[in-house]
């Protein structure tokens, strides 16, 4: 039989996605975005010319094999698909969700120079959410004996979980928190990535043989040695992450009302404080809220108290919009919803209320100079220009620095930020010990830190079968 | 899951359990703490340990019953289990000198009592100051009184129980006389922050134990900063133990009380709750 070449749909618009409507949306924390039908991601995947040198890969940073996966679902192969993923990626449904595509894969795809760039993350947490439906059988190789201590159980953690566990190592993730996932479950709201499914991430890694210690907190209830002497590990993969919040350090941040971001979204999140009084953990709901920052902590934040039922919420942030480090789809999103974005503003001081919580801010304008080391243009005060907005609840999200305990749990090189140092395939200065994701870049995405640990499960893999 | 090995009811409100958890009691030290969280449902709150076993493999706490989840912890009995346990956090406490003073007040006896413990233990000179609003809150008498101690004050604020007035009365006479090198003290803000004060007039140095509120105890939300000598610290990472003469203690006490209005909500929740099962 002759092979039918395949013809792309030239000049087809790109699929919208399925959103909820914005004014009902902003007032609960189901999901923004109900995603493609089959249909949908049909008619998507014939948007793509099946590049012979595809630029959308060399966009990816762990390098999904995106026109066979894409090819796969014009076929209707849908466990195929998944299949082309989870060989480079075991968490599609994640990072189809959260990645920024804008600076990755759709970044370089050839469809973007004159039209829409073929919707790759729609389409990758399509084919993760069938899942459950074409039934995954894990494989992995026959155990080689070798036991692997991971820390921490975000992103990078659990991507170096599942490489090991694939080929054939006993791996335990030991995490701090009562549940896995870190960021994805303490940090991204449900209604940005529903809980249920990175819930479902961790269950397929237990089912590829992982074990998971929870409430573990590295560096206090046990260290490398220990692991190395007493548990019998071969290796340690520390991948704990950036977590320790940044403060402004001006007057009244101490102030009752005035929350970060992580202790904001943590309760949010991971303590279902919207749910308070059926969960215990409480929360202040402010009528004006405040968010300063311009990420996506920021734009979390922000919409997380409008659903927690806001009457106005501004993000003020240093620079203008073009220089919001967030991803596009949720600045979109936060300002659909409501959310005020407030440009070229800094904070100068937080003022008590007569209850004792915080009712004011004081703000000073800013101004555009030169650019400055990330390429940005460098925010400068103006003078004479401080003014005041009523405000209830603030919440600072201006970035986080390195977690202490990777260093209290091994003797690692660190640098002046506390940071992990480590040569390109996570190996640090101690030979047992890799490290990878934030707690070597600092705060950077999901896709990153997986990469490092895919980076390192590999490395691992390669020394200790060596030996 | 952590399972209950045994429940101590020291008073009316005050209990300790002892829980299965191996790996913890290896490595727990007198000032640390562990975050508890009961149930599926349950918030997560601090407790210093107050006693543990490496070889049997168990930690013990003692809490006093101020609010929701100390009322359902309560309700548990021997053989129940606790849902999360998480620890050991924070740094152990350290104290200068041989002789020293170890001042509780109210809740914060539950934890003086494994820090004057470990002290004697150490082979320190300890006295202990006692205090409590009325003789029914002064919890633990019978405990530190077993102790080795030097000195054992009590006070109370209507004089039902020992001294009438207050902590610094007995703490002024061990400066006066000499009688102590350093001091360590946790309880409510103002017996603090007074302790603090008698201690500086007579250059002794005092070490406090802060309970601001927390969430993660990991050091990864900040809910617990507390301002010590004009820098942002981290209760759960850098402390709970900070050299008492740098503490801010308006804005510890401010941010102590962010959720009084949600905390009383939900222990009324709970009593009814509790109301109509019986």
């Amino acid at each position: 039989m002759p092979e039918v070449k395949y013809r792309p749909n030239i000049g087809a618009p790109r699929t919208p996605a399925n959103e909820e409507p914005a004014a009902e949306r902003a007032r609960d924390f189901r999901p923004v975005d109900t995603g493609y039908t089959k249909a949908d991601a049909i008619a998507e995947a014939n948007r793509c010319l099946d590049c012979k040198k595809p630029l959308c890969m060399e966009g990816c940073p762990v390098g999904v094999h995106i026109p066979q996966f894409i090819e796969k679902i014009r076929e209707e192969d849908w466990a195929g698909a998944l299949k082309t993923i989870k060989g480079d990626n075991l968490l599609p449904s994640v990072c189809g969700r959260v990645c920024p595509q804008e600076n990755q894969c759709e970044g370089k795809c050839i469809l973007g120079k004159k039209g829409e760039p073929v919707a790759i993350g729609q389409l990758e947490r399509m084919v993760g959410d069938m899942a459950d439906e074409v039934g995954e059988a894990p494989e992995c190789k026959p155990s080689n004996g070798k036991k692997v201590a991971i820390v921490g159980s975000g992103p990078s953690g659990i991507a170096c979980a599942g490489e090991l566990a694939r080929e054939g190592f006993d791996v335990t993730v030991f995490e701090a928190f009562f549940t896995g996932g870190g960021v994805l479950t303490y940090g991204i709201p449900e209604f940005r990535l529903p809980k249920a499914i990175v819930k479902r991430e961790i269950k397929g890694l237990e089912e590829l043989g992982v074990h998971f210690e929870y409430n573990s907190v590295a560096g206090r209830l046990f260290d490398a040695d220990e692991l190395f002497n007493e548990d019998g590990f071969d290796a340690l993969y520390l991948a704990v992450g950036a977590g320790l919040p940044r403060f402004l350090h001006v007057d009244g941040e101490n102030l009752p009302g005035v929350y970060c971001a992580n202790e904001y979204l943590t309760r949010t999140n991971l303590m279902k404080a919207y749910e308070f009084p059926e969960y215990d953990t409480p929360i202040r709901h402010g009528k004006n809220v405040v968010v300063f920052g311009g990420g996506n902590v920021a734009m979390d934040a922000a919409r997380t108290a409008l659903r927690l039922g806001a009457e106005k919420v501004t993000l003020a942030y240093r620079r203008t919009e073009a220089e919001m480090p967030a991803r596009k789809a949720e600045v979109h999103h936060a300002k659909e919803e409501g959310v005020e974005i407030l440009e070229l503003c800094n904070p100068l001081r937080f003022l008590p209320g007569p209850d004792g919580f915080v009712s004011t801010i004081e703000l000073q304008r800013m101004e555009l100079g030169e650019p400055d080391a990330s390429g940005r243009r460098r925010p400068i005060p103006i003078q004479d220009s401080e003014f005041a907005i009523p405000c209830d609840v603030a919440v600072t999200a201006i970035g986080t620095r390195a977690n202490p305990f990777a260093k209290l749990c091994a003797d690692v090189e660190l640098n002046r930020w506390g940071l992990i140092e480590t040569d390109e395939n996570g190996r640090t200065s101690n030979p047992k010990v890799w490290a990878g994701g934030d707690i070597v870049t600092g705060a950077a995405t999901v896709i990153l830190a997986m990469g490092a640990g895919k980076k390192a499960a590999a490395d691992i893999k390669e020394k200790l079968l060596a030996e | 899951m952590f399972k209950i090995l045994k429940k101590t009811q020291f008073s009316e409100k005050v209990f300790e359990f002892r829980v299965h958890a191996p790996r913890m009691a290896k490595h727990a030290h007198a000032g640390q703490f562990l975050m508890v969280r009961i149930d599926e449902t349950g918030e997560r709150v601090p407790f210093t340990f107050a006693n543990w076993n490496p070889e049997e493999g168990w930690v013990e706490f003692i809490f006093m019953v101020v609010g929701k989840t100390t009322q359902c912890l309560s309700e548990l009995n021997e053989g129940d289990e606790i849902r999360d346990i998480t620890g050991p956090l924070g740094c152990p406490t350290e104290v200068e000198g041989d002789r020293v003073a170890v001042i509780g007040g109210g809740v914060g006896l539950a934890i003086a009592y494994p820090v004057a413990r470990t002290l004697c233990e150490q082979g320190k000179k300890v006295s202990v100051i006692m205090g409590a609003r009325t003789k029914d809150l002064l919890i633990l008498f019978e405990q530190f009184a077993a102790l080795p101690l030097e000195n054992l004050f009590v006070t109370t604020d209507d004089g039902s129980m020992g001294e009438k007035g207050v902590v610094t009365l007995p703490l002024r006479r061990l400066c006066e006389t000499d009688a102590i090198d350093s001091a360590f003290c946790v309880g409510p803000v103002p017996m603090m922050k007074f302790s603090t004060l008698t201690c500086r007039e007579f250059k002794i140095p005092i070490v406090a134990s802060l309970n601001p509120i927390m969430v993660d105890g990991t050091g990864m939300c900040g809910c617990c900063r507390v301002e010590v000598g004009g820098e942002t610290k981290f209760a759960c990472v850098d402390g709970p133990d900070f050299d008492a003469n740098l503490v801010d203690w308006d804005d510890l006490a401010h941010r102590q009380a962010s959720y009084k209005a949600e905390e009383a909500e939900s222990i009324k929740r709970h009593e009814e709750d509790c109301a109509c099962q019986k």
